[in-house]
């Protein structure tokens, strides 16, 4: 058993391509037509890529995304006057920025946020159309819109930080600018800013939850490779008809830790676990600067952080 | 007690590592082991030591209880209990129990006759622990380099010993682990929703099998990976995220790497430098 860890598929069967599931008979006219097989990305999963149903709201969500794409790329271009070797060069650190401070909620001019603000329209735009794909997807399948609903989490999270907070700041210039660098950057002085936002309990939150979902992802993938042997990957018939896979994979974790999920149910705390790192995330972008100053501040005055700063711990008894 | 009911048949003897048939058996839901009782052993005078330690520093809140390593000053060497060594015997204790619980899970995978992923994916957890306050420390010199165990005073580590690396979003691995953190995140909504969606579909229909799933994602994004694959896909990514994590910080430190005081802001020098022949000179 040892030597069978089921880590990689070790024979690809190419059959027939599956064209999907079409009950109505309109499915198939809308999807593109060929698929193809990539070998390397069959050695772990599927090797087949392709149809996709894009539809209405594919192309307009690939088109919003792509003028997104391109007006931050004219911007980053700009701020080098087109020189397009300095472009390449210092690739990373370019930037389309939001708007100046003192434009407050005003739309700016073009070059003082005016294209970021357009850019962003955009993008909005783009990811909206994407999620009413996810809705739409699944309500023609007649299946259940959970990924629609995880997906408008993460949406509730970037309206957090492109909406919800710039308007209750007064501002647009506190929204992210787009660029690899100076994004890390605005991450980075947005915690110095408001005093270490370590000590917001809502990023604290959205952390353990975020490792949380990593220790569940690990936990359950590694369960169901475990049982594959025995067909635990089937995980749809395990939780319609129990077999020998769910069994010992709920007894492994019940053995372990004196608990267990059913094959159903760990999917739920896999939801739950990755949909509320961007909702708790969201609520401490909203709080930070608004409702909450400085977070190292607020942690003293609760009685949970004290004045001391951290430093290396020095020796009361070497030192004298 | 607390039996399923199907529990009864997979409660058989053997496949157990260490001490034959003496541990072999079950309180409650738990089985115990040799390293069962490894594993309280350790945990609880773990806990009791830093329940002491507590006391020593004089609060109970249990935000500021911090048990803190030991001066820099004290290099690799054991320090006084109340000065580090504390500390010291904790990790001690924490790796017992840590790795005690490996292999009790490896026990357990013996006896149900499944695979071993699940204490294989443990270890690199405890891997990831093992370079913050071993590994990083014995590359750097002093104990005193590992982090407190203390709610908020690891997290005041952590911002203290980012910035003495100037920005530490800039750290290339750093980059990598927080990336594999959130696809992780990200993969595992889309998983469990999938499954849920399956499972739980609109009133009136039928329950869906895995041709649904592939079908509705290869109609959302052009591809589905599959059953299995997406179990191969989540452990890689989780233990992934793990894995990378511990190599941003043993980077960051060592002399001979990345010593302290030297900002990963400038290890990004030699992009500019690789793509100067375009910008002509």
């Amino acid at each position: 058993m040892a030597e069978y860890q089921n880590i990689f598929t070790q024979v690809q069967v190419k059959g027939p391509p599956e064209l999907g599931i079409d009950e109505r008979g309109v499915l198939t006219n809308e999807r593109t037509e060929s698929t193809s097989n990539n070998t390397l990305v069959g050695r772990l999963g599927n090797a087949q890529l392709g149809p996709i149903h894009l539809g209405m709201f594919g192309v307009v969500s690939i088109y919003l995304f792509a003028v997104w794409f391109m007006i931050v790329g004219f911007g980053m271009l700009q701020s080098v006057g087109y020189n397009f070797a300095e472009f390449f060069q210092r690739l990373f650190w370019l930037s389309l920025d939001p708007p100046l401070e003192k434009h407050g909620l005003s739309f700016p001019p073009l070059n003082e946020g005016g294209l970021y603000m357009i850019a962003s329209m955009c993008l909005l735009l783009s990811v909206l159309s994407w999620w009413v794909r996810s809705y739409l997807r699944a309500h023609e399948l007649g299946m259940g819109k959970h990924v629609c609903w995880a997906f408008a989490a993460a949406i509730w999270l970037f309206l957090c930080l492109g909406l919800f907070r710039p308007l209750a700041m007064g501002s647009w210039s506190e929204m992210v600018p787009y660029g690899i660098f100076p994004h890390l950057d605005w991450t980075n002085y947005f915690s110095l800013n408001y005093g270490n936002l370590f000590y917001n309990p809502f990023h604290a939150l959205c952390i353990a939850f975020l490792y949380g979902s990593a220790l569940l992802f690990a936990m359950h993938g590694a369960t169901i490779l475990a049982v594959s042997r025995l067909g635990g990957d089937r995980e749809l018939e395990q939780i319609y008809d129990r077999g020998t896979a769910s069994e010992r994979a709920a007894l492994f974790w019940r053995w372990t830790m004196g608990f267990n999920a059913s094959m159903e149910g760990i999917h739920r705390w896999a939801w739950w676990f990755a949909v509320l790192v961007p909702i708790t995330g969201g609520i401490g972008i909203i709080l930070t600067g608004t409702v909450v100053d400085d977070w190292r501040y607020w942690a003293i005055e609760h009685g949970f952080a004290t004045e001391v700063p951290y430093s290396v711990p020095e020796s009361s008894l070497i030192k004298e | 007690m607390a039996l399923l009911s199907f529990e009864r048949k997979y409660r058989v003897p053997g496949g157990t590592l260490i001490g034959r048939d003496l541990f072999d058996f079950w309180v409650g839901p738990f089985y115990v082991g040799f390293f069962g009782l490894m594993t309280v052993f350790f945990a609880s005078l773990g806990t009791l030591l830093i329940l002491w330690g507590a006391a020593q520093q004089g609060t109970w809140n249990p935000f500021l209880i911090s048990i803190n390593p030991p001066a820099i000053e004290y290099g690799l060497s054991f320090a006084p209990l109340h000065d580090g060594g504390l500390w010291q015997i904790i990790t001690i204790c924490a790796h017992g129990a840590f790795i005690a619980w490996l292999l009790r899970e490896v026990e357990i995978c013996r006896k149900l006759g499944i695979g071993f992923h699940i204490p294989a994916a443990f270890g690199v957890a405890i891997f990831a622990y093992t370079s913050l306050v071993v590994i990083r420390p014995i590359l750097m010199g002093a104990w005193g380099h590992a982090f407190p165990y203390g709610i908020f005073s690891h997290l005041d580590w952590v911002s203290y010993t980012g910035y003495q690396y100037g920005n530490f979003h800039y750290n290339p691995v750093h980059m990598l682990a927080v990336s594999l953190f959130f696809t992780t995140a990200l993969a595992l909504s889309l998983h469990g929703g999938l499954i849920l969606s399956a499972a739980n579909p609109e009133k009136g229909e039928e329950a869906k099998t895995p041709d649904h799933e592939d079908t509705y994602f290869r109609d959302f994004i052009g591809y589905s990976i599959g059953t299995l694959g997406i179990h191969r896909l989540g452990l890689l990514l989780a233990v992934n995220a793990a894995f990378w994590s511990a190599i941003c910080i043993l980077i960051s430190g060592p002399a001979w790497i990345w010593p302290e005081g030297s900002s990963w802001i400038d290890w990004w020098e030699w992009w500019p430098r690789l793509t100067t022949f375009s910008a002509g000179g």
